[in-house]
């Protein structure tokens, strides 16, 4: 799950929002610890605290005193939009760029996205 | 974890000497509290050497060492809040485990022997049977058991693992993060095997031929290089000017670490059709620590 391709505090980070968004994770409920995290994914628990603080200075999650960690009203429509935001960039840029290399025109792409978004 | 925390162990200048081999050679080091740090090298590094000597088991030739503020050797006050788990561990030719473990509440103040006892579940080892009629992976239990049962301020696992299998090392791996995130403390890993442990380090000291070649937080560590995939012309230009780890090729392909890019030269690179690939740990160590300098630079002209 954690790869050699991104800083792991970010990847925990991703992870956590990756479950806000999906529901995995609802709004206003306890997301695991610290300690949790670095055991599941056999990481440093400085490492998973550090992917933990990067969401709580985000306002993604907030500290309950004596609790644990929960997330923050509000946090999923913020997640989507910024996610909408760099779907551009993240997804369609790089799309185009590899239909460009095999010779797959703007035209065909439409029409190829066209039939799969249909497709149950 | 601040930067006001003393640290736990302090090393200046440090040098030891077997007669004309250098084995530490002008070491400075700082161990922070309550951090799980690799210390990686080769064989023959002089990370064994560097333990001992901060353990208090040898003298330095020259430089200084203090462990919690002090000087080691013979220093009960010191020592009694270090655990040194060592490749080959001599025991008294009797002795059996549950003697060893017995023996573990005399020595450390915060030994915990329900954890010991899970430990041996754990590892599934014979207690009652003599040490020398021990396996070597069941010996190599032992000193994991010790070493995590005894909850020392500071810990030395020196290659603790030899003969443990791959479900025995995992099971030492989940132990260790467990208990340390229960009970924070100073860990000091040395190992060959990186990409095992990679993940579970807070920072990483490499050590070659006696020197520091490598002392920074590990998340650093891992994209402090990068590996550039693409066409030979394309790669090249992108490289050039760079310091190059690391060079290969096949046909019109060239592959070639360098060093850390920033974001914009990586966006740069992608866009020039490159592909960039990340350098583990291990592979990082691998180029910075296998090479004579002489050869990289050879390679370097023929290629």
């Amino acid at each position: 799950m954690i790869d050699d391709g991104k800083p792991i505090f970010q990847q925990i980070a991703e992870q956590i929002e990756n479950d806000i968004i999906s529901g995995a994770l609802p709004e206003e409920s306890q997301v695991p610890s610290t300690n949790e995290f670095a055991a599941f994914h056999r990481i440093n628990p400085a490492t998973a605290g550090k992917g933990v603080a990067l969401l709580v200075d985000d306002g993604i999650l907030y500290k309950k005193r004596g609790i644990g960690m929960f997330v923050a009203s509000g946090a999923r429509e913020r997640l989507l939009s910024r996610r909408r935001d760099s779907f551009h960039a993240d997804f369609v840029l790089p799309l185009i760029a590899e239909a460009r290399k095999i010779g797959i025109s703007p035209a065909q792409l439409v029409q190829l996205i066209a039939t799969e978004g249909e497709a149950p | 974890m601040t930067e006001t925390t003393a640290a736990v162990v302090e090393i200046d200048h440090l040098s030891k000497r077997f007669g004309s081999l250098a084995a530490l050679d002008d070491v400075s080091l700082t161990v922070r509290p309550d951090t799980i740090t690799g210390l990686l090298g080769r064989n023959g590094a002089g990370k064994t050497t560097l333990m001992q000597t901060i353990t208090g088991q040898d003298f330095p030739t020259s430089g200084q060492v203090r462990v919690f503020g002090e000087q080691p050797i013979e220093n009960a006050h010191v020592l009694s809040r270090i655990s040194f788990i060592k490749e080959s561990q001599k025991y008294p030719d009797d002795f059996k485990p549950k003697h060893v473990l017995a023996c573990g509440g005399w020595f450390y103040e915060n030994w915990d022997a329900d954890l010991a006892e899970q430990l041996v579940e754990d590892f599934q080892l014979p207690v009652g049977r003599r040490l020398k009629r021990l396996s070597r992976g069941q010996l190599s239990a032992v000193g994991v058991i010790v070493g995590l049962a005894a909850r020392a301020p500071l810990t030395f696992f020196d290659e603790p693992y030899l003969g443990l299998d791959a479900v025995a090392r995992q099971t030492f791996y989940d132990r260790l993060l467990a208990d340390y995130a229960e009970h924070p403390r100073t860990i000091v890993l040395s190992t060959h095997l990186i990409d095992e442990v990679a993940n579970m380090l807070e920072h990483v000291v490499v050590i070659d031929r006696g020197r520091i070649v490598m002392d920074e937080p590990a998340e650093q560590a891992r994209d402090a290089a990068t590996t550039v995939v693409g066409p030979r012309g394309a790669v090249e230009a992108f490289v050039a000017g760079r310091r190059v780890l690391h060079r290969e090729g096949i046909g019109g392909l060239a592959s070639v670490t360098v060093e850390r890019l920033s974001p914009d030269e990586r966006r740069n690179a992608e866009a020039c059709g490159l592909e960039l690939a990340p350098v583990s740990l291990q592979q990082l160590i691998v180029r910075r620590t296998s090479a004579d300098p002489r050869v990289a630079a050879e390679q370097e002209v023929l290629s």
